[in-house]
């Protein structure tokens, strides 16, 4: 940053002389600790000065809203113009009661819906499969045809409501039903908008739903973004997301670099496999951070991820079109900040993080419900949440003015050191190979579990601290009510599946497999397939199942 | 005689995902000198079962995150017990509500660690409640 020759030199003496008073201070009262740090073990300075930003150029290092490399954000007026989206993560039970829960979010002001997936879902399987034993409606709602779907969708209007689906492995078969859904509520595909999670490369790096190996996988994400340029154009065809790889247990480092570095691998394959320009794919990518607890070192992050991919994608892949240079990203709380013990706690630490998130300049936010430690949230644990974005946004004053941390000697010094560490981590994969190589060799698995066994190691030996559990601890129980979901929930899913297989056409969905099949074969796009396939009433599990057979099944190979 | 060392499995049945305790676990044992097998995410009973008495493991640690323990721990035992292996001890973790505890110490499980436990509570517990055969 520009400082005047004098304000340089009158910075430096009294930088110098303060310097001198601290190291009179702490010889007699040492501080708290020897070395400070944030949550992801970055030293942090006692002082940042004009000196740590002096290097910085505003014109091409910070900027204006809306401008090259888009630190300060992608649109002009930031959330003066419109605030982030209010997006709560919700799905429970059966395709009913989430439908139910969706419409009272929707009633307190929620502006976009998110559906959480039961893990036989998330992994492709149906309901009445042996694999799910003990799993259905459990961690999000069961989904086995396109009946359940149309649903769970009841009363929603998909040309006015966006929705977001964390799916992944099974991506391709539940967008199928939500264009199949569009077509018969007459909502034309290119009306309709929202997100499939669809980022397979962090399912074999953290999150573990996996069902192919990471090539085919890659193939059907190309499928879908090929398929979504040129039919859903308002459709985000996937979501790079790092946040699973935080709650693995990455650093903040690791969460951006392992992210953006899929990012990349996606973009290279898109252009290789489907042939098609950068510019006209690039616009609908978009991004699914986490907001942990270390207030500045979160919005640093954020921030930083915006520059690096406006470079990535100015000068790696010669984007020519700004929207392919936006980083457009949701953010969510940390689960893995949250407590068991003394729960409301969480309320504190969800609303620290949703503030951070909007200083960093989220377009899209869910913050945790108090009891998501412990259960999927209660109607009035969600409502909390909700409103805590709503007291962000409405009464704190902090969307009054757009990147306000901008200039701050800290903010802007730490956004540098994040990326400089991103870059070192991106060209290191870059000179393994890419990511898919770096995944088979394990790489980011273990750079992840050395950062979580660390970080447990701190905790347990009292380097970092977390209320109620390593300090503070307290006697006193203030129980919370918790949702559980009856295993009746699961007997009335097979019923309502079993119900659906008498009933439906069984040679047409012979026929629509057979067609996935060959268009797995021949390396045809998948996805009008998939549309004809759920509208015949295949399940999810028999479209997963042809997957299964053409690219084989990818195993946890049980790093740690 | 040198005595031999624990041999453990951490295992992660069902299809539940959330692992980030379990390789902890594993990496934890491993430093407090057992030796350790680490199956991996998405395993049924049955694998579990299996894999336990072919490693010849004095204890199976089960960790489940998901909601589905109470349909996979019990499974686990009683399928150790039917393989007439049931002197390998198991133990569970994860989020586990106390209401489930009494069934689970019913079919067989012989420790809960949840949330907030400590990995040396838990290393010890091992070394005091189990005996390498």
């Amino acid at each position: 940053m520009y400082f005047s020759k004098e304000m340089q030199d009158s910075s430096l003496k009294l930088t110098r002389k303060w310097e001198q008073e601290v190291q009179k201070t702490i010889q007699k009262n040492p501080e708290q600790k020897e070395r400070f740090s944030t949550v992801s073990n970055t030293e942090i300075k006692r002082l940042y000065t004009p000196e740590d930003i002096q290097d910085i150029n505003f014109t091409e290092d910070i900027s204006v809203p809306g401008e090259f490399p888009y630190l300060r954000g992608n649109q002009v007026t930031g959330y003066r113009g419109r605030y982030w989206t209010f997006r709560m993560f919700s799905g429970m039970g059966s395709a009913y009661d989430t439908n139910q829960r969706w419409k009272m979010l929707l009633r307190e002001g929620q502006t976009g819906l998110s559906t959480a997936f039961d893990f036989p879902t998330l992994m492709g399987y149906d309901s009445d499969s042996p694999k799910a034993l003990g799993e259905v409606g459990k961690c999000g709602v069961a989904i086995d045809t396109l009946e359940d779907f149309l649903v769970l969708m009841d009363g929603i209007p998909l040309d006015e409501v966006t929705t977001s689906m964390t799916i992944n492995p099974p991506a391709t078969v539940l967008w199928a039903m939500y264009c199949a859904a569009a077509d018969i509520k007459g909502v034309p595909l290119s009306k309709i908008g929202g997100t499939i999670q669809n980022d397979m490369l962090k399912e074999f790096i953290a999150q573990k739903t996996f069902m192919c190996p990471p090539e085919p996988s890659v193939k059907l994400i190309s499928d879908t973004i090929e398929f979504g340029t040129k039919h859903v154009p308002y459709w985000n065809t996937i979501s790079i997301s790092g946040y699973h790889i935080r709650e693995a247990g990455s650093t903040a480092v690791q969460e951006l670099a392992f992210t953006i570095r899929d990012g990349i691998e996606y973009v290279e394959d898109v252009i290789r496999r489907k042939k098609m320009n950068v510019d006209d794919f690039a616009p609908r990518l978009s991004f699914f951070f986490n907001a942990h607890i270390d207030f500045f070192e979160e919005i640093c992050k954020l921030r930083a991820a915006r520059r690096i991919w406006a470079k990535i994608m100015r000068d790696r892949f010669k984007a020519k079109n700004p929207r392919s240079m936006w980083l457009r990203f949701h953010t969510q709380t940390a689960g893995c900040s949250l407590t068991a013990q003394q729960p409301y706690n969480n309320v504190i630490r969800t609303t620290v993080e949703g503030l951070a998130a909007v200083l960093g300049g989220t377009q899209s936010l869910h913050t945790n419900s108090l009891d998501e430690v412990f259960c999927l949230p209660s109607e009035h644990a969600a409502e909390i949440a909700l409103r805590t974005q709503q007291i962000l946004a409405e009464e704190t004053g902090v969307a009054n003015t757009i990147d306000p941390l901008a200039g701050s000697y800290f903010i802007e010094s730490l956004t540098n050191e994040i990326e400089a560490a991103v870059w070192d981590y991106i060209h290191k994969i870059d000179a393994m190979g890419g990511m898919i190589t770096a995944i088979e060799k394990g790489f980011p698995q273990m750079e992840i579990a050395e950062s979580a066994y660390k970080f447990q190691s701190q905790l347990e030996k009292g380097e970092k601290i977390m209320v109620g559990v390593n300090k503070y601890v307290s006697e006193n129980q203030h129980p919370i009510p918790l949702v559980e979901i009856e295993e009746e929930v699961g007997k009335e899913q097979i019923r309502r599946l079993n119900d659906v297989r008498r009933r439906r056409d069984g040679k047409a969905v012979k026929t629509s497999l057979d067609h996935i099949r060959n268009a797995c074969k021949k390396g045809d796009n998948v996805m009008p397939h998939c549309i004809e396939a759920v509208k015949n009433l295949a399940t999810l599990q028999e479209i997963c199942d042809v997957y299964r057979e053409i690219y084989g099944e990818y195993r946890d190979p049980g790093l740690y | 005689m040198q005595e031999r060392k624990f041999r453990v499995m951490v295992a992660k049945p069902g299809l539940d995902g959330h692992d980030r305790g379990a390789r902890i676990l594993a990496r934890c044992f491993r430093d407090a000198g057992f030796e350790v097998v680490y199956t991996g995410c998405h395993q049924t009973p049955e694998q579990i079962a299996s894999s336990a008495i072919q490693e010849d493991v004095d204890l199976v640690g089960l960790s489940c995150l998901s909601g589905a323990h109470l349909a996979l721990f019990p499974k686990v035992v009683e399928l150790l017990r039917e393989k007439g292996a049931g002197d390998i001890a198991v133990i569970g973790g994860g989020i586990i509500p106390e209401q489930d505890f009494p069934s689970l110490y019913d079919a067989g499980i012989k420790a809960i660690f949840t949330p907030g436990a400590s990995l040396d509570s838990i290393v010890a517990w091992i070394k005091t409640n189990i005996k390498p055969h």
